[in-house]
């Protein structure tokens, strides 16, 4: 499976959710699918995509928050998994796409997923209430939705390709994608009335 | 325990006086009262991390959703965050407000907190992240609240270091 399929088939749902993004490949694949002012593209600070979107999930119980992460930014930050599930916001997704490789850097390094390290199993040990591998685009999209429905915590690890987009352009201001972003999450307090 | 209660509620008060909510925090000696505080305290919520650097990512989350936060750890919880401030809260310009147990200074016993005593300053400077030391209760609250204001406007992350003189009672 692309990630790009991956992502086609979890878009639609996307669009109700507070989405924060790694940098690079999934940032733009996700842009390519059509930017929403609730995409946050976090282009640098590897590791820290899942702590941010517990930071949001904590602060917005009402939100769906939905991380979507990468093998290399979350085995940086593997403590995250244990704060996540410590206080298990039961309005957060945490997706991996998981392609056994730091793609995003211009040449495919294998990461410890590639030699058999399963982020799946460091959830599930780490206490995250829910979490299941998936390698077909049927199986992403049935799965992410069942954890949608099932309001707890849960890790989803996609293993697909290691293959990036075309190119990685984003024509959204990583300041202005902020902004847009920090008004998307407090536009209760801009109504007017 | 001569960590002191009476001035570790201080801070606690003026964080909360501030409107801060959400505290995320890396426990140490400086910090037990703080951290008890937050924990017996239902308006705050608290998140105990595993490494200092999620909680930038954390607070950079907390701010973009409207909360007000802020982390405690010390000195070398700074210097495990590094890249969290510089690639997340200077690039993104989020207000984020740090309190930093000041270990390794004059009178530190322990060996092991010395090296990270002598580059806090220097570090903090280099990072251009604007600080004050809390040295006596007296100022706490108006140091507080001025680094919060001055991390608001200017959409940066600030220090407020909390120096042997007002946390430990010899
Ligand atoms: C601290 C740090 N080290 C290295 C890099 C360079 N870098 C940029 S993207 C990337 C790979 C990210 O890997 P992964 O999360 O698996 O996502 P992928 O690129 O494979 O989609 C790396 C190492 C960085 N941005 N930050």
């Amino acid at each position: 499976m692309l990630r790009s399929e991956a992502l086609e088939a979890i878009y639609p749902e996307l669009a109700s959710c507070a989405v924060v993004t790694i940098m690079g490949a999934t940032a733009s694949e996700l842009y390519a699918l059509g930017h929403r002012p609730n995409f946050f593209y976090l282009e640098h600070a590897m590791g820290l995509a899942s702590s941010m979107g517990l930071g949001i999930a904590l602060s917005r119980p009402e939100e769906t928050v939905v991380v979507l992460d990468g093998d290399g930014s979350i085995l940086m930050n593997l403590g995250s998994l244990t704060t996540m599930a410590r206080y298990r916001p039961s309005n957060l997704i945490h997706v991996v796409f998981d392609n056994e490789a730091l793609l995003s850097v211009g040449r495919t390094f294998t990461t410890a997923t590639g030699t058999g390290s399963s982020i799946a199993a460091m959830a599930e040990a780490a206490g995250v209430p829910r979490s299941a591998t998936v390698d077909t685009v049927q199986g992403c999209r049935q799965t992410f939705r069942e954890a949608l429905a099932s309001r707890e915590l849960t890790t989803l690890v996609a293993k697909v390709a290691a293959q990036g987009p075309a190119n990685y352009h984003i024509d959204v201001h990583m300041l202005e994608n902020r902004f847009e972003f920090q008004r998307y999450l407090t536009r209760d307090r801009h109504k007017v009335g | 325990m001569p960590v002191s209660e009476t001035n570790s509620q201080i801070v606690y008060t003026a964080l909360k006086d501030c409107g801060v909510r959400l505290m995320s925090v890396l426990p140490e000696t400086w910090l037990v009262h703080l951290v008890t505080l937050a924990e017996a305290d239902g308006d705050v919520t608290l998140v105990r991390l595993a490494k200092e650097e999620e909680g930038i990512g954390i607070s950079a989350g907390a701010h973009l959703a409207g909360i007000s936060s802020a982390m405690l750890m010390q000195n070398h919880g700074l210097l495990a965050s590094l890249n969290g401030i510089v690639s997340l809260a200077q690039l993104y310009r989020i207000p984020l407000l740090m309190l930093i147990s000041l270990r390794g200074g004059f009178g530190e016993e322990h060996p092991w907190q010395t090296e990270g005593g002598m580059v806090t300053e220097a570090l903090l400077e280099t990072l251009r992240v604007p600080f004050e030391r809390l040295q006596t209760p007296d100022h706490v609250a108006q140091r507080v609240r001025e680094a919060q204001t001055l991390a608001n406007a200017a959409l940066r992350p600030v220090a407020l270091l909390l120096c042997r003189e007002l946390m430990w009672e010899d």
